[in-house]
């Protein structure tokens, strides 16, 4: 690895953790907001166990994500076997990289989203349905507007843990050069054999221009959402 | 005409209310925790009594005994409370037109009746609070409402602000024909506006007044 390293590789490691995270962040948005939204519900019952269980990549050791998601997802797993039978098996594969950095960001996109949803005043969802807006239209004009922070903090946090995941993907679909080879684990395989730390701060470098540029969005985004409220 | 029936508990007392109130302001009047806000959230479908029923006219809004409880998107009822809860991401044309459905009466007569034509770009948070209570109150008029509730719109407002709001509700009285349900507890404000008062204590309508004998008597605050 470390003979061919030339700019070529340096960007194709970039592009497919880039490709990674964008697509790890896709996939857990989407079912972040309805969890949100639903563990934002005043009187939910079993919110403690419900918000737990969604949590539980956080706290788990990403090994063992890793590990559940191999027995779920791969070949021989429940999933895994009857998407393989399809000929979309995922182990291996920079989806199944994709898979395990959305699990592991899921709980980082989670948290922000739902405390924006907490914070909004009810009655504002209560005047909207009086004004006749159905629960989907209250959802697009109301409460996901006014989340937009949360969901901006949500979205960020999340591509950025995507980005540096290491234990699930390395467990789940191994590191395989251009398929699931993504920054860390590139950075990680570089720093192993002696040669390889000038190639590696390239990388180590790459990783925090992305990541500075990553939180620069965030903020520029939140303020002008500030600045849109208050003018 | 609408009648209400409805036995519920709310907090520590049990709401057990049967009234009915035709055309023009009917107030219900009473003490704090008397359960007149529990009324109108029942009555628009934000909160749901044990039994009972709530008509309007011809349309049953809430009877569980015939498995009946419109959703309050489809209650068709204009809604203002003591906070006037406009949308703080729009501006106030927005806020206007977000359930806007003209039928009786226009976009224009609405934004005419209630002085409105300054404000349309404004922002909610530019507001005082006497001008957040008229938006509020032409956004819930042009959802086209087969009834208006209003609960102590004026409250949050200083005496020179009331004055100032006051005179509006008498234009939407007297020059649309949407029947109120007025929920208040100053005598003042009853006085002017209402046609009947029903005057309630935990949770039960204890009396029917007209407004001048409501206004004379010392109980009820």
């Amino acid at each position: 690895m470390i003979e061919a390293f030339n700019d070529t590789a340096v960007w194709e490691i970039v592009l497919l953790s880039l490709k990674v995270a964008g697509l790890a962040v896709l996939l857990s948005l989407p079912p972040a907001l309805l969890v949100a939204k639903l563990l934002a519900r005043p009187g939910l019952r079993g919110k403690a166990v419900i918000s737990a269980f969604f949590h539980m990549p956080l706290v788990t050791p990403p090994v063992v994500t890793g590990y559940v998601l191999l027995n779920v997802f791969g070949k021989n797993g429940a999933i895994g076997s009857v998407l393989d039978n399809w000929g979309l098996g995922i182990s291996f594969t920079w989806f199944g990289a994709a898979l395990a950095a959305a699990v592991m960001a899921f709980p980082l996109i989670l948290r922000p989203i739902r405390l924006a949803f907490e914070a909004q005043e009810p009655g504002l969802d209560e005047m909207a349905a009086t004004l006749g807006a159905s629960r989907l239209r209250r959802l697009f004009t109301i409460a996901l507007p006014l989340a937009w922070p949360g969901v901006i903090a949500g979205t960020i946090l999340g591509f950025a843990k995507a980005l540096g995941e290491f234990g699930a993907t390395i467990t789940f679909v191994s590191n395989i050069p251009g398929e699931t080879q993504t920054l860390s684990l590139a950075i990680y395989t570089l720093l192993q054999s002696p040669a390889g730390d000038s190639p590696a701060l390239v990388l180590i470098g790459v990783a925090i221009a992305i990541s500075f540029v990553a939180i620069l969005i965030s903020e520029i985004l939140a303020g002008r959402w500030e600045r849109k409220r208050v003018t | 005409m609408l009648d209400v029936k409805i036995k519920g508990a709310v907090g520590s007392f049990v709401l057990d209310v049967d009234f009915q109130a035709g055309i023009g302001v009917t107030a219900l009047a009473g003490p704090s925790g008397a359960g007149k806000s529990s009324i109108l959230r029942a009555i628009a479908g934000l909160w749901q009594p044990d039994e009972g029923h709530v008509r309007i006219g011809e349309t049953v809004l809430f009877d569980p005994a015939s498995g009946i409880n419109l959703p309050t998107h489809k209650r068709k009822l204009g809604v203002v409370f003591q906070n006037a809860l406009l949308f703080p991401h729009m501006n106030v044309a927005r806020n206007l037109a977000y359930g806007c459905v003209e039928k009786n009466w226009t976009w224009d007569a609405v934004i005419g009746l209630l002085d409105l034509g300054g404000l349309l770009e404004r922002r909610p948070f530019t507001l005082s609070g006497g001008e957040a209570q008229r938006v509020a109150l032409g956004r819930a008029l042009l959802s086209n409402p087969a009834m208006l509730l209003l609960d102590e719109p004026l409250t949050g407002l200083d005496d020179p602000r009331r004055d100032q709001v006051l005179p509006y509700l008498e234009r939407i009285r007297d020059d649309t024909d949407v029947p109120i349900i007025y929920v208040s507890h100053h005598k003042d404000e009853i006085k002017r506006l209402a046609d009947l008062v029903f005057v309630m204590d935990a949770g039960r309508v204890v009396a029917e007044r007209t407004p001048n004998e409501y206004a004379l008597e010392r109980t009820g605050q």
